[in-house]
C-alpha cells in the first residue's frame, strides 16, 4: 500500500526525517511511536502532500504522491484540528465529508449508526458548533469522519490523546472491526505504549527522524517497547542536556 | 511592562508569515501617508489665508468653529471605515501576573499613536499658530482652543471605537446612532435647528472663556474609561462564548443541490458566511455600499467625467467580490490542511468560490437596476461593469489570493478581533477598479460613451468565455504555491 524510498526533509539544514525503505503492505494496522520529535507527523504529513519532502518520493498504492492527486479518493486522514471547520455543527460536517467521498446524508446517517457509544449523545444533534465542543469531543469527530466512506487507507495522528478511556477502548475495537477483512490499511501514531501495541500489528519506531525499530507486535513487544524507551540511550541524548 | 509589550508586538509584526507581504503594502501605505500628511499641512497653513480671502469681515477661528461638527462627522466617517481597531493577542496574557488594565491600558494607548489622530494636529498647531501670530486674541485663548481640538480629535478617535465595536457585534445597536444623525442631519438641511451652528457658538465660548477647553478634554477622558471598562469586561476567554454556544445555526442552503457537483462547496461557503461575523459584515457592506450611486448620479459635474461611473458601476456591483474575493482561499486557512488531503480538486475548489462571487455580482446588478431613474446610459453601464467584474475582475482576485499567506482565525474569540478591517483592505480594490476606468475612458476619448461600454463588455465576455481556462491556470498557480499557503495559514497573529 505505501512505500517511502529515500524520503528526507530538511528544515534549515537539519535533517528531520530520513527513511531509506520504508514498505507498508495492504491490510496493515502499523503503529508508529517515538518521542517529541522523532518525525511521526512529518512522515504523515509528507504522506498527505502537505509538505514536499527533500528528497525521495512516497508511493500511495502505486501512485507517486505529489505528483497525482488520484490517492486522494482512497486516502483518509485526521492529523490534527485543523481537519475540522469549527463553524459547522457535527452532522454538517459529516455530511460534507461523505458528500466528498460519495457517501450520500443516508448513507452517513446509516454508517454513524454504529457509533452512538462512541459518541456517548454528547455530539450528534446537540445544535453546538464544532468549534464550542470540548478538545476530546473534536478529536472523536475528526477520528469518526476520516473513517467515511470506506477509505482504504486511514491516517490517524494521536487518535488516543484526549480520547476518555471508555472511547479509547471503543475506538480500539472499531479498528480491529473495520480491519477485518484485510483491505484497510490502518496508519497510527500514538505516544501510548499499551494502546498502541493492543491494537497494531506492526509498530515501527521513530528516533530523530530514523527509523530505528521495526517489530511485528507480540507478547513482548509493550516489554520491548517499555525497556527501550526507559533505555540508557535517551538519558544520554545531547538533545536534552 | 509597556516595554515587553511593545516588545511583543514588534515581535509578532516582524515574525509574522505575511511579514513580507504586510511590509510591501505598508511601503504603500507610507506613500499615502506621505500625501495625506502634506495635504493637511498645506491645508493648515492656508486655512487661515484662505478663510481671510473667502470670509472677508470674519473672523478665521469663528468660521472653522462653525464648520467644526461637520468636519468631526467627516473624520468620524472615514475613520470609521479606514482605522482598525487596536488589537492584541490576549489569550497567552490572560495567565500570566499582569494586570489587566496594564494591558487593557496598552491597548488602548497604542491606538493614540495611529496616524489618525496625528493628521488632525497638521491642521490644528499651524493654525493655531498663526492665530496667535496674528495676535487677534488673547494666546491663553488660542491654547485653550487647540487643547479643546485635540480633546475633540481624540473623543472622535474612542468613540469610533465603541461604535465599531457595535457595529461588528450586532449590527441593530448601530441604528439609534444613524437615526439620531439622520434627524440632526435633515433638522439641519431644513435649519430647524442647526447644531452645527450652535456647537461652533460653543466652541467660541472657550475662546473667550479658555477653562473651558477642559470639556473636551473630559469627553475625552470620559471616552476613553467607556472604552477601558468595556475591554476590561470582555478580558475572559468566554467573554461572547455562551452567546456562539447557545444554539447553532441549522439552515443547510438545501436550494444549493441544484448546482450538482459544486452543492456541498457552495453549502460550506454560504454557511461560512452567515455563521461567522466577519464575511457576514461584508455582506451587509455591500447593501448599504448600494447607495454610494446616490452620491454620484446627484451631482452633475460627476455625470460629465464618465470614468466616474465606470468607478461607481465597479464598486456597486463588485463590493461583495472585492470584500470576499480578495481573502480566498484566506477564509478557509483555519482548515486548509482539510481541504488539501481531502478529496477535492482544486478546480471544483475554485470554481465553486467564483461562482458564489459570480452569484453575488449579478444579485448587486439587480440590486442596482433602480438607478435607471438617472437614465438608461447608467443602467447599461452598471450592467457592463457587473459583466466585467464576472468576466475579469473574478479570476484576477482568485489569481491574487494564490499571493495570499495571511490566516484568517474565524473561531477566534471575537474580542478585538477586526482583522482586515482597515485601509489595506480597500488598496487591494484600487486596481480592480482603476483598469476599467482607464480602459473605458481611452475608448471613451477615441470613440464614445458607447464604445467604451462595448470595450468593457466585449473583456468581460471573453473573460467569462474563457473561466474555464483561466479557472485551470489559476488551479494550477494554487497547487503550486499550495506547501507555502499550508505553512503560512498556519500562523496564527493578530
Amino acid at each position: 500500500m505505501i512505500t517511502a524510498t529515500n524520503l528526507t526533509k530538511v528544515y534549515n539544514g537539519i535533517t528531520v526525517l530520513n527513511i531509506d525503505q520504508l514498505n507498508i503492505p495492504t491490510g496493515q494496522i502499523f503503529g508508529l511511536v517515538g518521542n517529541n520529535g522523532a518525525g511521526k507527523t512529518t512522515f504523515f504529513s509528507l504522506l498527505l502532500d502537505l509538505i514536499q519532502p527533500t528528497t525521495g518520493c512516497i508511493f500511495n498504492n502505486e501512485i507517486t504522491v505529489g505528483q497525482s492527486e488520484s490517492w486522494k479518493p482512497f486516502t483518509s486522514s485526521f492529523i490534527d484540528e485543523s481537519f475540522l471547520i469549527g463553524y459547522l455543527r457535527p452532522e454538517e460536517y459529516f455530511y460534507f465529508i461523505g458528500e466528498l467521498r460519495n457517501q450520500n446524508k443516508a448513507d452517513v446517517n446509516a454508517f454513524l449508526e454504529n457509533f452512538g457509544d462512541f459518541f456517548h449523545d454528547e455530539i450528534l444533534g446537540k445544535r453546538k458548533y464544532l468549534r464550542d465542543l470540548s478538545k476530546g469531543n473534536q478529536k472523536k469527530v475528526g477520528i469518526v469522519a476520516a473513517l467515511i466512506g470506506n477509505p482504504k487507507l486511514v491516517i490517524l495522528d494521536e487518535p488516543f490523546a484526549n480520547l476518555d478511556p471508555t472511547t479509547q477502548i471503543r475506538f480500539k475495537k472499531i479498528i480491529k472491526e473495520l480491519t477485518a477483512n484485510g483491505d484497510t490499511t490502518f496508519l497510527i501514531s500514538s505516544h501510548d505504549l499499551i494502546h498502541i501495541t493492543g491494537v497494531c500489528e506492526r509498530i515501527v519506531v521513530m528516533d530523530r527522524g530514523v527509523l530505528v525499530k521495526d517489530i511485528i507486535t507480540s507478547e513482548e513487544t509493550l516489554q520491548e517497547l517499555e525497556t527501550y524507551f526507559s533505555g540508557e540511550h535517551f538519558k544520554e541524548d545531547k538533545r536534552f542536556s | 511592562m509597556f516595554k515587553r509589550l511593545i516588545s511583543l508586538e514588534w515581535k509578532a509584526f516582524i515574525r509574522s508569515a505575511s511579514a513580507g507581504k504586510s511590509i510591501g503594502l505598508k511601503i504603500l501605505m507610507v506613500f499615502l501617508g506621505l500625501y495625506f500628511t502634506l495635504t493637511f499641512l498645506l491645508i493648515g497653513i492656508g486655512l487661515y489665508p484662505f478663510i481671510q480671502e473667502y470670509f472677508p469681515g470674519e473672523e478665521p477661528i469663528y468660521i472653522v468653529n462653525r464648520f467644526l461638527l461637520l468636519w468631526l462627522f467627516v473624520e468620524f466617517s472615514y475613520r470609521f471605515f479606514l482605522q482598525t481597531l487596536p488589537v492584541l493577542d490576549i489569550k497567552p496574557l490572560l495567565i500570566l501576573p499582569i494586570l489587566r488594565r496594564k494591558v487593557v491600558n496598552f491597548v488602548l494607548i497604542k491606538s493614540l499613536y495611529s496616524f489618525f489622530n496625528f493628521l488632525p494636529l497638521l491642521i490644528i498647531v499651524p493654525f493655531g499658530i498663526l492665530n496667535i501670530y496674528k495676535n487677534e486674541f488673547p494666546v491663553s485663548s488660542i491654547l485653550a482652543w487647540m487643547i479643546a481640538m485635540i480633546g475633540l480629535t481624540l473623543s472622535v478617535n474612542f468613540a469610533n471605537f465603541i461604535i465599531k465595536k457595535r457595529f461588528t457585534d450586532n449590527l441593530k445597536a448601530l441604528f439609534p446612532v444613524v437615526l439620531i444623525i439622520a434627524i440632526l442631519a435633515l433638522l439641519e438641511y431644513f435649519k430647524v435647528f442647526e447644531i452645527s451652528y450652535w456647537f461652533g457658538k460653543g466652541l467660541n465660548e472657550i475662546i473667550a472663556y479658555p477653562f473651558l477647553a477642559i470639556i473636551p478634554v473630559l469627553s475625552f477622558l470620559f471616552l476613553y474609561k467607556w472604552n477601558r471598562k468595556d475591554l476590561e469586561n470582555k478580558f475572559y476567554l468566554d467573554a461572547t462564548f455562551n452567546e456562539n454556544g447557545k444554539s447553532a445555526d441549522t439552515k443547510d442552503f438545501l436550494w444549493t443541490r441544484r448546482f450538482g457537483e459544486l452543492a456541498p462547496y457552495l453549502q460550506l461557503d454560504l454557511k461560512l458566511i452567515w455563521r461567522n461575523k466577519r464575511p457576514k459584515t461584508a455582506i451587509y457592506m455591500s447593501l448599504l455600499l448600494l447607495g454610494y450611486g446616490l452620491i454620484f448620479y446627484t451631482n452633475d459635474t460627476y455625470l460629465d467625467m464618465p470614468g466616474f461611473l465606470v468607478f461607481v458601476g465597479i464598486f456597486m456591483t463588485g463590493i461583495f467580490m472585492m470584500n470576499f474575493g480578495q481573502f480566498v482561499p484566506a477564509w478557509d486557512a483555519s482548515y486548509y490542511p482539510l481541504i488539501m488531503a481531502q478529496n477535492i480538486p482544486m478546480e471544483k475548489y475554485l470554481n465553486a468560490k467564483s461562482g458564489l462571487i459570480t452569484f453575488s455580482v449579478v444579485v448587486l446588478a439587480i440590486l442596482t437596476t433602480p438607478y435607471v431613474y438617472f437614465g438608461w446610459r447608467i443602467f447599461a453601464l452598471n450592467l457592463v461593469c457587473a459583466v466585467y467584474n464576472i468576466g475579469i475582475n473574478i479570476p484576477l482576485l482568485l489569481y491574487v489570493g494564490s499571493f495570499n499567506k495571511k490566516r484568517i482565525d474565524l473561531d477566534k474569540s471575537p474580542f478585538m478581533n477586526y482583522q482586515g478591517t482597515g485601509a489595506a483592505q480597500w488598496l487591494v480594490g484600487i486596481p480592480l477598479m482603476v483598469i476599467p476606468v482607464f480602459l473605458f475612458w481611452i475608448f471613451y476619448k477615441l470613440s464614445s460613451f458607447e464604445g467604451g461600454m462595448l470595450f468593457l463588455f466585449a473583456l468581460g465576455l471573453i473573460g467569462s468565455l474563457m473561466r474555464k481556462r483561466a479557472i485551470d491556470f489559476i488551479a494550477q498557480v494554487y497547487k503550486r504555491k499550495k506547501y507555502a499557503m499550508i505553512e503560512g495559514f498556519k500562523q496564527k497573529d493578530s
